[in-house]
């Protein structure tokens, strides 16, 4: 017995020898000391050298969209890096183009920290931050429809674009084993910089949107960052064309708000499709902008309303609209939000009403 | 023994463990790499080359450990658990090693390395070593030998994969099939050097 022991204590140690020489090997050799990145040549970084860019950057709450945290499987997290990050790597060449190789695009998450480094980042990235907040209220919109209200708690108060998005954390719950951030448009008046709304609609099966609807109440804290995306209102005084489908509606609230704070009097016609007349909502808040926007109007269209629901507004699909209304498209701007199927249908029908690709800018839900 | 003759007993060893006892062909240790592996010519290399650093660099150490910690401790049972335990602490180290000095190499090696901790002609050639009681010089020339002889065999396999990928195979042997029964038509071409050095 005791020899057994004695043997046992013996390799254990030589293994605890050899984990010990590498713990030591892992604080002198792989000691990359501090490094320095400078992010398009004004802004310098100290950090620890060893890890990867992303988090480096994430550390520093400088936020890269990323959607796999790093793993080097969802290609988001592309940063410029113009020196002293090595030769491009075999995990990264599935996610770039050869446009993108010729112009040192990388991916963040696979840039090790071996020297000081420059890279380049678009510099609305700067301005992500990551924020704390409670949802003060949820309101059926629909019956699979939910607007959440969020009040910001720390930093107090965000300025985005309106037609930009933040990233939710949805947390882990049961059935859902790591944490994952799901992309959503802003709703909300970006006059009003302390609160903010999502409007979400219900994904079968869906990870975050489960966990809005099944386990997010009133009173709950929530963690999101941002704002990102380049959806927006052109600077032009080009006449525009809105088309929307579901919680698509959620930027054109915020684009609404902003017409309305600014004085923008350009001629829009919105244009938001749904399935049943019980998937319409927001009617009112649209009729409201009417009045307070001038030369704004909104068309909303049901495709077959059920028997017996009330609906006295267009029928069928909303490029079937968009062709009865008619009149040549080619001075006008076409901005779309909702599902791909719905963007790539009336991308078809404005073009054949004469508007150019270049001028239709859209926000596809993936 | 003196050292001169310990040198050309390791020489021969050595010969004889690329072509006579190839530990891949005659042994077949180490055959889930070289299955999986040996599709392309370019990264077969790059894992022997590996393998055959790590084979003879790992034999020596093993050697050592054996011969002055677990002999006279009388752990000879613990072997295999002692050796893969070095072998795992040595590819770390080396990796860790490569990373900081030769970000080029180790972006070539790149998933090779940490892979070879579990190849078991590694470890073979290590309790190989113990059976058959080497001595240090021995041994090193052993380990050399054996890596050199797994590099030999999967780069002839990849070189002859490379031709098989235009060949009209039976779908039923396509890809791990088909490789076994070349490895054993190399197995016995390789018997074919027995008695090379009688």
């Amino acid at each position: 017995m005791g020899s057994v022991a004695l043997a046992v204590m013996i390799v254990s140690s030589i293994a605890a020898g050899l984990a010990l020489v590498l713990v030591v090997a892992d604080r002198f050799i792989a000691n990359y000391g501090e490094c320095t990145i400078t992010i398009n040549d004004e802004r310098k970084l100290n950090v620890q050298g060893g890890k990867n860019v992303l988090s480096a950057l994430t550390e520093e709450k400088l936020f890269i969209p990323s959607a796999c945290g790093g793993r080097g499987t969802c290609g988001y997290c592309k940063v410029k890096a113009t020196e002293g990050a090595g030769p491009i790597l075999p995990t990264e060449t599935p996610f770039l183009t050869p446009e993108e190789i010729e112009k040192n695009v990388r991916l963040s998450c696979q840039i090790k920290i071996r020297n000081d480094l420059k890279i380049e980042i678009p510099e609305e990235l700067l301005a992500v931050r990551e924020f704390e907040g409670v949802c003060a209220e949820i309101t059926d919109l629909t019956y699979d429809t939910k607007l959440f209200h969020f009040e910001l708690q720390d930093p107090p108060t965000i300025d985005f674009v309106p037609g930009q998005y933040i990233q939710l954390l949805c947390p882990k719950y049961k059935g859902n084993r790591e944490e994952v951030y799901r992309a959503y448009s802003i709703a909300s008046d970006p006059a009003e910089n302390t609160t903010l709304d999502l409007v979400i609609r219900r994904a079968p099966n869906g990870i975050c949107t489960t966990w809005c609807f099944e386990y997010l109440k009133a009173g709950d804290a929530v963690r999101f960052n941002g704002p990102y995306g380049e959806f927006r209102l052109s600077e032009t005084d080009a006449p525009m064309v809105w088309v929307a489908g579901g919680s698509g509606m959620a930027p054109f609230v915020a684009l609404l708000h902003q017409m309305r704070n600014e004085n923008i009097a350009r001629s829009t016609t919105y244009f938001f499709g749904g399935n049943k007349a019980k998937d319409m909502f927001f009617i009112d808040l649209m009729r409201q902008f009417e009045k307070d926007v001038p030369n704004f109007r909104f068309v909303p269209v049901v495709v077959a309303p059920d028997a017996g629901e009330q609906w006295d507004g267009e029928r069928g699909l909303v490029t079937e609209a968009l062709e009865r209304e008619g009149g040549d498209l080619s001075g006008h701007e076409g901005y779309l939000c909702g599902s791909p199927g719905m963007i790539d249908a009336s991308i078809k029908g404005l073009k054949q009403l004469g508007m150019t690709e270049e001028r239709i800018f859209y926000d596809k839900f993936a | 023994m003196n050292i001169s003759s310990q040198l050309w007993l390791a020489a021969v060893t050595c010969f004889a463990a690329i072509f006579t006892n190839n530990i891949l062909l005659m042994y077949f240790l180490g055959l889930c790499p070289f299955t999986s592996v040996s599709r392309e010519v370019k990264t077969a290399f790059g894992l022997g080359v590996a393998v055959v650093f790590v084979m003879t660099c790992t034999a020596m150490l093993n050697w050592l450990a054996f011969r002055y910690i677990l002999a006279p401790l009388n752990l000879e049972f613990f072997r295999f658990i002692m050796f893969i335990i070095i072998i795992a602490a040595f590819v770390q180290f080396v990796e860790m090693v490569i990373d900081r000095y030769s970000p080029k190499l180790y972006h070539a090696l790149g998933i090779f390395l940490p892979l070879i901790t579990v190849n078991c002609a590694i470890l073979g050639a290590s309790l190989f070593m113990v059976i058959r009681d080497y001595t240090f010089i021995v041994t090193v020339g052993y380990g050399f030998g054996s890596g050199i002889g797994w590099l030999l065999a999967i780069l002839a396999m990849a070189g002859i994969r490379q031709r098989l990928a235009h060949a009209r195979i039976p779908r039923g042997l396509d890809g791990p099939g088909i490789t076994l029964i070349i490895a054993g038509l190399m197995a016995l071409a390789f018997i074919g050097f027995t008695g090379v050095l009688g």
